[in-house]
């Protein structure tokens, strides 16, 4: 019976080495060194990138409406680089770039990302696409907004005390939503302004719950619907654009930056066929698009 | 109702059907936790040992700081490592960041003071004059520690199997070093968040159920080791 324990015991040691080892096979493939200043000397050829490892700092907006599932693999197939996309609010993601820790950025905070393209923190920044942010709420509107637009709206919420979930976590969206209320002049305050601090698809479900407003990305909203009664009450006016921006971290600033990988990254973005899917993504499972790609416009050209 | 159901259909479906995409993640966490696990064992029985069979100065204070490592917050574990893997950080040089062995790192981290802990307790228990008895019909130092390791394998089990479930269920570290990257070093734990948060919940309910599923089976195997040992 004993050597029938030891026997078990042996196996599963031998089992768990080997799953081990199956584990660093995989691991140890760790990207390849740095590239040294070689890079700008000479073209990469296509699909031999020098450091394979390219890091995306990006909005949980991109990532949880889906489309970045679609563009990842595109990126890599066309390019041979491995992506690697950290979701995280806009300013996280803004955070990671000032300490170089990302390769490129998608996010949507035009405000702070001028701020770093002017302390040189990044480069080649390029409008890519929008959508709009929309005020949901309950059904039964208790606030009566509407059909109002945005600031006239707000001021409503706040006047009648009704609940509003804001994400209070630096996003893009959180510091859309505190242009608004700053247009609005109210500093929202109170029991019926609660931060959640998660980010766009955890606090609709928290409104959904609570029967409160929020403002949220149309992509996250349509990709939630399905779970929560929620309806759109303001939309459309100028002030609710919500712009994205493509950029690469300044590899002069940073010389652990994937310079090559980072630019890759923005060029695909800019590129006819990734503009296309971008048009198209959504348009299957929405029944209208979850985007408009914008390439080559100017942010003033934008708006309805 | 409806929705948990749905749940349950599609976890039948995602296992039946062998859907590649869930098969490496799992196989994934089952890796990335079964290294932890490993890791921590190597480290923490040894450390164990020396605790409950040493008498030195500072040993309650050590022994309190593993008891309390024992509730290491996984998120706590997750931004101090990712602090010292990221590019610019002291370790950046080895591009851990979003690897499996980052994963395996950290899960380490929140596994061995478990591990360490449980064996303290259970090499204490051990009858002294045991002890006495192997030391006194001769037995090496390393001989008798490896009679009393026998002599404690059925907590020694049980530490395993704490430090495992421990790391299987982790989220926190495993999304800040991990980054939930797709085919990568996306865990079914780090899987289940994204997917309720992109209001799959569905998706996420079939794969908390296939992390339960795995978590009961690999503590299976080890209970069942443990309770034929206990027989003797």
């Amino acid at each position: 019976m004993f050597k029938n324990t030891r026997l078990w015991a042996i196996m599963l040691i031998v089992a768990m080495l080997g799953m081990i080892f199956a584990g660093c096979a995989k691991t140890t493939e760790k990207p390849p060194l740095e590239p040294k200043q070689e890079q700008q000397s000479q073209q990469p050829k296509e699909k031999k990138p020098a450091n394979k490892e390219v890091i995306l700092a990006t909005t949980t907006s991109t990532v949880d409406s889906g489309l970045l599932d679609v563009l990842k693999p595109e990126f890599e197939k066309e390019t041979g680089y491995n992506l690697t996309v950290v979701s995280v609010g806009s300013g996280a993601a803004i955070k990671m770039a000032e300490k170089g820790e990302a390769d490129a950025l998608l996010v949507h905070s035009p405000k702070d990302e001028e701020r770093i393209v002017d302390a040189g923190i990044v480069i080649g920044r390029q409008l890519v696409m929008h959508n709009d942010f929309v005020i949901i709420g309950p059904p039964n509107d208790p606030a009566g907004i509407k059909g109002k637009p945005s600031v006239e709206a707000f001021k409503l919420i706040a006047r009648k005390k009704c609940l509003f979930l804001s994400r209070g976590d630096e996003s893009g969206t959180h510091k859309k939503e505190l242009s608004i209320w700053k247009q609005a002049g109210i500093t929202p305050a109170g029991a019926w302004y609660q931060q959640t601090g998660t980010g766009m698809g955890q606090t609709i479900g928290v409104a959904a719950e609570k029967n409160g407003y929020t403002l949220s990305d149309r992509a996250t909203y349509l990709a939630q619907k399905k779970n929560n009664g929620l309806q759109i009450l303001s939309e459309g006016d100028k002030a609710l654009l919500n712009i994205y921006h493509v950029m690469q971290v300044n590899p002069k600033k940073f010389s652990k930056v994937n310079a090559e990988g980072g630019k890759a990254f923005v060029d695909f973005m800019l590129s006819e066929k990734t503009q296309a899917l971008i048009k198209n993504f959504g348009v299957d499972k929405f029944g209208q698009p979850l985007f408009v790609p914008d390439a080559g416009k100017k942010e003033e050209q934008l708006g309805r | 109702m409806e929705l948990i159901w749905q749940g349950v259909v599609q976890a039948v479906k995602l296992l039946l059907a062998g859907d590649p995409e869930v098969m490496r993640i799992t196989l994934l966490t089952l890796k990335v936790s079964g290294s932890a696990t490993l890791i921590s064992l190597c480290l923490g029985i040894p450390c164990g040992a020396l605790l409950a069979l040493t008498r030195f100065p500072g040993r309650k204070f050590v022994i309190s700081l593993v008891n309390t490592g024992m509730g290491l917050p996984p998120v706590v574990v997750g931004l101090w490592v990712s602090i010292l893997l990221w590019r610019y950080g002291p370790l950046g040089f080895f591009h851990l960041m979003y690897t499996p062995a980052a994963m395996v790192i950290a899960q380490s981290v929140i596994a061995t003071p478990i591990i360490t802990g449980i064996s303290v307790a259970a090499f204490q228990q051990v009858d002294g004059k045991l002890k006495m008895q192997i030391m006194a019909l001769g037995a090496s130092r390393w001989q008798t520690v490896l009679l009393l390791v026998r002599e404690v394998r059925l907590p020694l089990l049980a530490a395993v199997m704490a430090g495992f479930g421990g790391v299987i269920s982790e989220i926190g570290a495993s999304m800040m070093v991990g980054g939930n990257v797709l085919g990568r070093t996306r865990v079914l734990t780090t899987a289940t968040v994204m997917e309720v948060s992109k209001g799959n919940f569905d998706v996420a309910i079939a794969l908390s159920i296939i992390l339960m599923v795995l978590a009961y089976g690999v503590t299976l195997v080890f209970t069942l080791l443990q309770q034929r040992g206990a027989r003797l």
